[in-house]
Parts: C-alpha cells; structure tokens; sequence
C-alpha cells in the first residue's frame, strides 16, 4: 500500500514539475537583476523634478508595489529591437527602485515590479500573455510588446480589460483610431515616420525619381500611407511602389525592378532582419542609387555588421543621442521640462548594458518616464487618476515632445514628438559612425549624397 | 518590353538559387526515399549549416569554401548520431512515430540553438563581386553555390551508382527485406542515408549562409521550399530534387517580374497542393 502511495506521490510530483516546466518562463525583473550604478544625477532626477508635486514629508508613507506588466520579444524576428526596448526600461525602473522608489502626493511610496514573458515575436503569444499578466499577475500598467502588429494584439486585451497602456516600438496609427480609450502612443505615429526624410529630399534634390519598397506588415504599411500624399504632394515622382513579405530573404528580383524603374532614391524597408538583409543585397547588386532610407534597421547598433553596405544607408529615428532633445528646447517652446539629460541617460545606458542605447532603447525608457511623470502629476498610482493625467500631459524630454490626442477619434495618438534622420558615414578613422542629417538646426553632419557607388 | 527585360534580370538568379534549394530538398528526398521518414528536423540542421559557415569564416577565417568539408563531415555525423538517437527504433512504427521523432529532434536542436545564439540575425560579410551581362547581374556568391550544388549532386549519383555503400542505399531503399537477405548490413545503410540527408541539408544552409542572412529560425522556410520541391520532383527522387528546385527558383524569378513579390509564396504553396492532387508523385516521378 505504501509502495503504491508512492509511486502516486511521485507521479503527481513528476507531472507537477513537467507542467511547471512547460508554462510560459516568466521573469520578474527585479532589482537586482539589471546590474546597474546609475549616475547619482540621473537617479535621483527624477525626484528632484518631482519635488514640487510631492506630499509634505510624512513619516508615515505606505509603501506600494506597482506592478508593470509587459512582454518582450526574446526570440524571433522582433528580438533585436525589443531587447533594447526592455533594455532601456529596466534601466529606468531599477534607477526609480534604487533611489528609495516614487513618492506621490497621497503619501504612497511606490515601487516598481516588473511582470514579462517572451512573446516569441508572435500575436497569439501577445494575446494569451497579455490576458495571464492582466487577470493573473494583476499587472497595474501594461508597456507594449515592440513592433506595431504585437502592439495591436497587446492593445486590444488592454483595452477589453480597461488596463492603461503605454505603447512604444510601435507607430502604427490604426490602433489609435479604434476608439480605444486606454492606449497611448510614445512613438511618432508611422505615416508622419519618413516626413523629415522626403523634406529633406525636396531640399537636396527635388528631382529625385522615388521608388517605394517596403515590408507587408502593419508598421510599414502606415508609414507608406503617410508617406505617399505627402511625396506626391512636394512634387515627386513615385516610380515603383512594391511590398514583400516579412520573411523575404531574397530581394533580387525585388532590386532587379528598382533597376529598371529608374529610381534615384529609395524609401522603405521594415524591420531589422528584412532591412538589413535588403541593404546587403542592394550593395552586391550596385543599384547605383542616390539615396537609401531604410526603416528601423539602420537605426540599430548591429547594422554595421554589413561592413561598407551599410555606408550611406540613411533612417528616420525616433530619437538619436547626438540630437538628443534638452531642457533649452524644452524652454524655448515654453513646455514643461522632464526628467533626466540625454547624455546622462546614454551614460547610464551605456555603464549598464555596454553599448550606446539606440532609439529602441531609448523608447524604453521614456516609456517608465512617461508613467512615472503622469503618477507624480496625479498624485496617485490609480489607474484612472494616471489615464486623466497621461490625457493632460504636455511634456519635453530627452526622447522629444509628450502628448496624445483625446479626441474620440484617435485617442492616445501622439501628436508631439519629431523625427531626425539619420545616417551612416565614415568617420575621419574609417569608422562608421551614425550622423544626424536632418533637421539641418540639429544636424551633426552634411547628408551624404549622393551615396557612394559600391 | 520591360517585363522582359525584367525576366531576363531575374531568370538567373532565379536558376541559381534554385539550384542550392534543390540540393537543400535532395536531402529531405533522399532520407524519404530510402527509410519512408519525413525528416522534420530538416530545417534547424540547415541552419546549423549556416552558423558552421559563420563559425569557420568569421572566428576562425577559414573561407567558407574550404569550411564546406568540415561542414559536410560534421552534417554526415549529426545525421548518423540522430539516426541512432530519434530514428532507429521509430523506422518500423508508424510514419506519426517517425514524424514526431524527427520533430522532436527538431524542438531540441532549436530550443539549444535560440539558447546559444538567440534569434538574432547573424550576417556572413562574405563577397565575391559580381559579374553583370546587359540587365544581368550574376552574384559570385549564388554562382559558386550552385556550382557546388551541381558538383554535389553529381558526386550524391557517382556513390549511388559506383559505389558498394551505395549500391546498398539503393537496395535498402528498393526492398529492405530482400537486401537483408543479401547480407546487406540495412541498420549502418540506413545510419548512413540519414547521415547523407543531413550532410547535404547542412552544405545547403552552409552556402546559404555565404548569400543571406540567417538565424536559428531561418531553416523553417527553407524546409517548406523542400517539401514543395520534394514533392514538385517527387519525394524520394534525388534527381528530380534537382530539377524541383530549379522550377521552384525559375518561378521565384519569374513571378515577381509580373506580381508583387509577396504572391511569391501564395503561388508556389497553390502549386504544391495542385501538384498533390493531380500528380502525387510529382512531375518526374516518386520513389515506389
């Protein structure tokens, strides 16, 4: 009989742990996991900021743990830009929890818990993760996946569940056209994605032949939904206009019809796996193209993996450190200045995670400072007061300008932050270094055009 | 006439490509056609090609050309090891038994893959310049691959055919039963097949790599264009393989000539389900 209970006992212990074992990994990010030494300015920033909005020092704060859920893409196509999206995230939380946590006006001390599971890169994955952190973890606050078509899986289930949602690493603007009354964008929305681009083209050479070849997803769509009347609007000439599928590794024949349209300047792309193998390609292939301007991939840190055919290769990037926004800015538009300076984040970023945060990673973390800006402003962590005050907000940061619309037709769509471009030059030591182009008042350096010819 | 034109530009990489796709299939095939095992860890052994050509090229500068020997004597070993692992004891249950082995070995080598590589895009910076004739921009890196690919098949027929291994193969695959009889050892020939399979589908991923960008992911989309192929030459048929892949890479070329790129996948899979239906031993005959 003992023998038999035994062998019971040991069965469930055995398909306990195998049902363990096959649930989403779910990691709590605390925070002690991100090994990082802020800079004492830039962690203790955001208090001195906050100052002003804080309740009179009582003895007797309550200490509330805030719990932000979210999921990242730790495999599959997204990995590269969402790691650095977390990256920048985990960063600003653990300064946040290093500092002694955020003291809001109703005399709450809250501290930050990070809930997130790998998405995998795919919407069923968001959609049942994003269900789990809301009815299980009892997330207070969502972050979004990275990439517009997760987001607008994750969007939903927040919406459905009435959860605030701050979205970042997706332009997208449809979402914010649903009637969704919870869901606010950090990112410029993607049909303003390539505006400084072609303004910067009708300056350089308003006679360019534009070809438009970009991915069949979401994102990309939306930016050449923007992008397309206001080319046609400056005058261009649209040549060829061609979409590929997400997962296209071979663009020869893609390129070969560039070739033949006759297009001096190319406007497109994806995301980084796409991106980065298109500009490969297009660099073995000799196009002879005036001006490329590829979406998201040259904006990361691993495009000059492809050696001299990344040299010339040109994006538009939600935010760059060497343009990075400031508190003059910020004055001379008379808005309201918050938190830490550009350089300060970039160091901090850089002594954590050893190498320089790209705009994903910036993203990240003006997403925590976003949250935590609208907390300070209500005065609580309740949800409803911090949705009121994130519809309030009008704000300037390193990242750029903060506000959303809230009109009932594209609530939570940001209306604030701006474009640079960017682009990949040689260094006076050969190097390739990212230069911001454009806006000219913030421009690092001169555009490189017409690129050179492979 | 630009269309033309257009073909013209694209007809050759269209050849080129299919040709190294068709090398990829003939692996799947040959495993199919001598052991009746669908080999769902087809694509992750692909990509495993590709990281041994990143391995060799970028850590160890060895040039990728030279690397494909040690990438084919290690691809003949894992396929030898999964053999004696997943497959042996699986070869005379039920194809579910054999498919969900081989899927297995598949999840495994993937799950291990994500946690040594991630799924970052990794990036061989491997050229060999371009020779270009009119419209016509030949790759030297897609020329030389399906050179390779070409050489492969005909050394794949040379040991089927010259052979004694080889000629075992052949009975194995003809009448496993009536081989044994003859004293041919059929668990080492098997062992064998599985490791040639998956040798050619490491070559194939390892010239790949040479062209495109990869992860551990990147062997999924490369197995479906197998199945196509197999199934487009007849699965078992190493040769018809070859040929499979040559119609999938033309098509691959032609289509974007006249559609968008993205129909690209909508009608090769249209052709793998009419092929299925009205021709299930594809258009140049499947193993019977």
């Amino acid at each position: 009989m003992s023998r038999k209970l035994l062998a019971l006992t040991s069965l469930f212990a055995i398909v306990a742990l195998v049902l363990a074992a096959c649930g989403p990994a779910a990691t709590t990010a605390a925070p002690t996991t991100a090994p990082t030494e802020p800079p004492k300015a830039t962690a203790e920033e955001p208090q001195a900021t906050a100052a002003p909005t804080q309740a009179p020092a009582e003895p007797t704060l309550v200490e509330k743990t805030v719990t932000i859920g979210f999921t990242s893409s730790l495999t599959g196509a997204q990995e590269v830009s969402s790691k650095r999206q977390v990256n920048g995230f985990n960063l600003w939380m653990n300064q946040i929890n290093d500092a002694g946590g955020l003291e809001l006006a109703d005399g709450t001390l809250v501290k930050f818990a990070a809930q997130t599971y790998d998405d995998e890169s795919t919407k069923e994955r968001v959609q049942e993760l994003y269900t789990r952190l809301i009815t299980e973890d009892n997330a207070d606050f969502l972050i979004s996946p990275y990439s517009s078509g997760l987001t607008a899986a994750a969007a939903i289930i927040a919406e459905q569940n009435g959860k605030v949602m701050i979205t970042v690493g997706a332009a997208e603007d449809d979402a914010y056209k649903q009637g969704y009354a919870n869901v606010f964008q950090l990112y410029t929305p993607g049909s303003l994605y390539l505006i400084s681009t072609v303004d910067m083209l009708k300056q350089l050479d308003p006679e360019a032949k534009v070809a438009i070849v970009h991915e069949n997803d979401k994102f990309s769509t939306s930016v050449v939904s923007g992008l397309k009347p206001y080319l046609e609007s400056q005058g261009f000439e649209i040549v060829l206009e061609e979409g590929y599928a997400s997962d296209t590794t071979d663009f020869g024949p893609v390129i070969n019809k560039l070739a033949e349209s006759g297009a001096t300047v190319l406007l497109g792309g994806g995301h980084y796996p796409d991106g980065s193998t298109f500009a490969r390609q297009l660099y073995e292939r000799k196009v002879g193209l005036k001006f490329i301007s590829l979406l998201v991939a040259p904006a990361d840190s691993k495009f000059p993996e492809l050696g001299d055919a990344a040299l010339g290769v040109s994006t538009s990037s939600q935010w760059e450190l060497k343009a990075t926004h400031t508190e003059e800015e910020a004055a001379a538009l008379n808005i309201e200045w918050y938190g830490p300076s550009g350089t300060d984040f970039a160091a901090a970023y850089e002594a954590t995670f050893g190498d320089k945060p790209t705009y994903h990673a910036a993203g990240g973390y003006a997403a925590g400072l976003l949250l935590q800006k609208a907390m300070l402003d209500a005065g609580s962590a309740d949800p409803e007061k911090v949705k009121a005050a994130l519809e309030a907000m009008n704000i300037f940061t390193f990242y750029g300008g903060i506000q959303f619309d809230t009109t009932p037709e594209a609530h939570g769509l940001q209306i604030s932050h701006e474009m640079v471009v960017a682009q990949w030059q040689k260094s006076d030591a050969g190097e390739l270094v990212r230069e911001v182009i454009w806006p000219a008042d913030v421009a690092t350096a001169d555009p490189l055009y017409p690129v050179p010819a492979p | 006439m630009q269309q033309v034109s257009l073909l013209l530009a694209s007809l050759p990489d269209g050849i080129l490509l299919g040709l190294v796709y068709g090398l990829a299939a003939m692996g799947l095939t040959l495993i199919w056609g001598v052991m009746n095992v669908i080999n769902l860890s087809h694509g992750p052994i692909i990509a495993l090609g590709m990281f041994g050509t990143f391995f060799l090229f970028i850590r160890m500068g060895i040039n990728p050309y030279i690397g494909l020997f040690v990438i084919a004597a290690l691809g003949l070993l894992l396929g030898i090891l999964i053999y004696a692992a997943a497959v042996h004891r699986v070869i005379n249950a039920p194809h579910l038994s054999s498919l969900l082995a081989t899927f297995s070995v598949n999840m495994i080598i993937i799950g291990l893959g994500t946690a040594v590589f991630t799924t970052s895009p990794y990036n061989v910076d491997f050229n060999m310049g371009s020779f270009r004739l009119g419209p016509i921009t030949l790759l030297g890196t897609r020329l030389i691959a399906a050179l390779v690919a070409i050489l492969y098949t005909g050394a794949l027929y040379l040991f089927l055919y010259r052979t004694r291994p080889g000629k075992f193969i052949r009975a194995v695959a003809n009448n496993r039963d009536a081989a044994e009889l003859m004293g041919v050892p059929s668990t080492r020939i098997l062992a064998l097949s599985f490791g040639l399979g998956t040798m050619l589908a490491a070559v194939s991923g390892a010239l790949i790599a040479t062209f495109f960008p990869f992860s551990i992911l990147s062997g999924g989309g490369y197995e479906l264009k197998s199945f196509v192929i197999g199934v487009l030459g007849g699965l078992g048929n190493p040769l018809g393989a070859l040929l499979g892949g040559l119609i999938l890479g033309l098509l691959e070329g032609i289509i974007p000539a006249f559609l968008e790129t993205s129909w690209v996948p909508v009608i090769e899979f249209a052709l793998f389900v009419v092929i299925l239906l009205i021709r299930p031993t594809g258009l140049f005959g499947a193993k019977r």
